[in-house]
């Protein structure tokens, strides 16, 4: 089970290209079920459809999120480098995605935690830290901190979205996970503070761990409206 | 990084789990680089089968992990069943409300409160009902994909008349 991030991976499973996409807008239906409509008419199950007389293991409905979202992950960077001729652009594609998510999933974390403003930036490490466990579930380790206090590590043993993910030889200069500092980008803007991120490990290209270096740019002053501090 | 997937196995607490709201906004930021791509987008056709296909190869992966420690299916419709309750509830937290069938390859699988379309509006609002088929394309790829891998050769189409609520139409392909 690798997600296959050879280009030719969807024609390889592509049995049945032949299906023309076809997806109805509002009321109207599509043609198919029109002319099917009387064999419709038919049957229709009573009662709730539940009972099997299954008794395989129930799935684990946490798992199976995680695995959606890792596999959506994979597919996404598949489709971007068919789409993409460049890696380059492939990696900046998902950093802009990452940056996306990453202005949205601040608000959660923020709902969710409660916390307040850092007071320094080993504040701000710690609850980046702390919203990897809430989001991915990993508690990355902080490390390697500059002498001064505005540059740290983050190190990977585990990471969800390179759980079935084996990178080709030709594709060494794709920075598979680049949307985390997409993400990072993108929720520390919107508590006004600049950060720059990086990989300087991964695991994919046979590192031990997967370290993501960020730097403290600037504080975003005037974002903050008048009155407040 | 086979190695890795060995690990997972044997120690599945040792693997981290995402979040649910990630794939959400994974999908929010799939569905928008799907449009941004779009070149037609001046026929007021949308071209949401880049979407379709990213769905496709997901659900194709995903059906194999899920019904691996499962006993055979019977038939077509226990597979349905199967996608109706275990697979649905696991991916969208809920089963399908109403699944019908006329027994010859044609299932209609409601849902009435569809979880990428919960938070978009409710029966009153018509305001998004036109964008709606964008946050469907990928699920319906990932019917197709999931029943592709469990041998079922289909069609599957969406359909929203009402917010949360909307079908998906599954048409059995016969050879």
């Amino acid at each position: 089970m690798t997600f296959g991030l050879y280009a030719e991976t969807p024609s390889s499973l592509s049995v049945n290209k032949v299906y023309v996409y076809n997806i109805t807008v509002q009321v109207v239906r599509t043609r198919y079920i029109h002319t099917s409509s009387r064999q419709l008419v038919a049957r229709r199950a009573t009662g709730p459809i539940v009972n099997m007389s299954r008794t395989g293991t129930k799935l684990d409905a946490k798992k199976v999120n995680s695995e959606l979202f890792t596999l959506t992950y994979g597919s996404l960077v598949a489709q971007l480098l068919q789409d993409y001729e460049n890696v380059e652009d492939v990696n900046k594609q998902l950093e802009r995605m990452g940056y996306n998510i990453g202005i949205r999933l601040i608000e959660d974390f923020l709902a969710r935690t409660g916390s307040g403003r850092c007071y320094d930036f080993r504040d701000t490490a710690e609850k980046i830290q702390s919203g990897f466990k809430i989001f991915l579930g990993i508690t990355p380790s902080i490390t390697n901190w500059s002498p001064a206090g505005d540059e740290f590590s983050l190190c990977f043993e585990t990471n969800p979205l390179t759980e079935f993910v084996e990178l080709p030889d030709n594709y060494s200069s794709l920075k598979y996970c680049n949307v985390l500092p997409g993400v990072l980008r993108g929720a520390c803007e919107m508590v006004q503070m600049e950060v720059a991120c990086w990989f300087v490990q991964d695991q994919l290209k046979n590192d031990n761990v997967t370290e993501l270096r960020v730097k403290f740019v600037k504080r975003l002053e005037d974002a903050i409206p008048a009155g407040e501090d | 990084m086979k190695q890795q997937i060995a690990d997972s196995k044997a120690n599945p607490g040792a693997t981290g789990e995402a979040d649910d709201c990630l794939f959400e906004y994974l999908h929010a930021e799939l569905v928008n680089y799907v449009l941004s791509r779009s070149s037609n987008a001046a026929e007021g056709e949308e071209e949401l089968s880049r979407l379709e296909w990213m769905g496709f190869s997901v659900g194709y992966r995903i059906i194999e992990r899920l019904t691996r420690e499962w006993s055979r299916f019977k038939d077509e419709l226990d597979m349905i069943k199967f996608i109706c309750t275990d697979f649905w509830s696991s991916l969208y937290h809920k089963q399908i409300d109403n699944l019908r069938t006329n027994h010859h390859g044609v299932y209609v699988l409601q849902d009435n409160a569809f979880r990428l379309l919960d938070k978009v509006g409710t029966s009153s609002s018509k305001q998004y009902l036109k964008e709606s088929p964008r946050l469907l394309a990928f699920t319906c790829g990932l019917l197709r994909g999931s029943l592709a891998n469990l041998g079922i050769i289909s069609t599957v189409t969406a359909e929203t008349t009402t917010l949360p609520s909307c079908k998906f139409h599954v048409q059995v392909q016969k050879i």
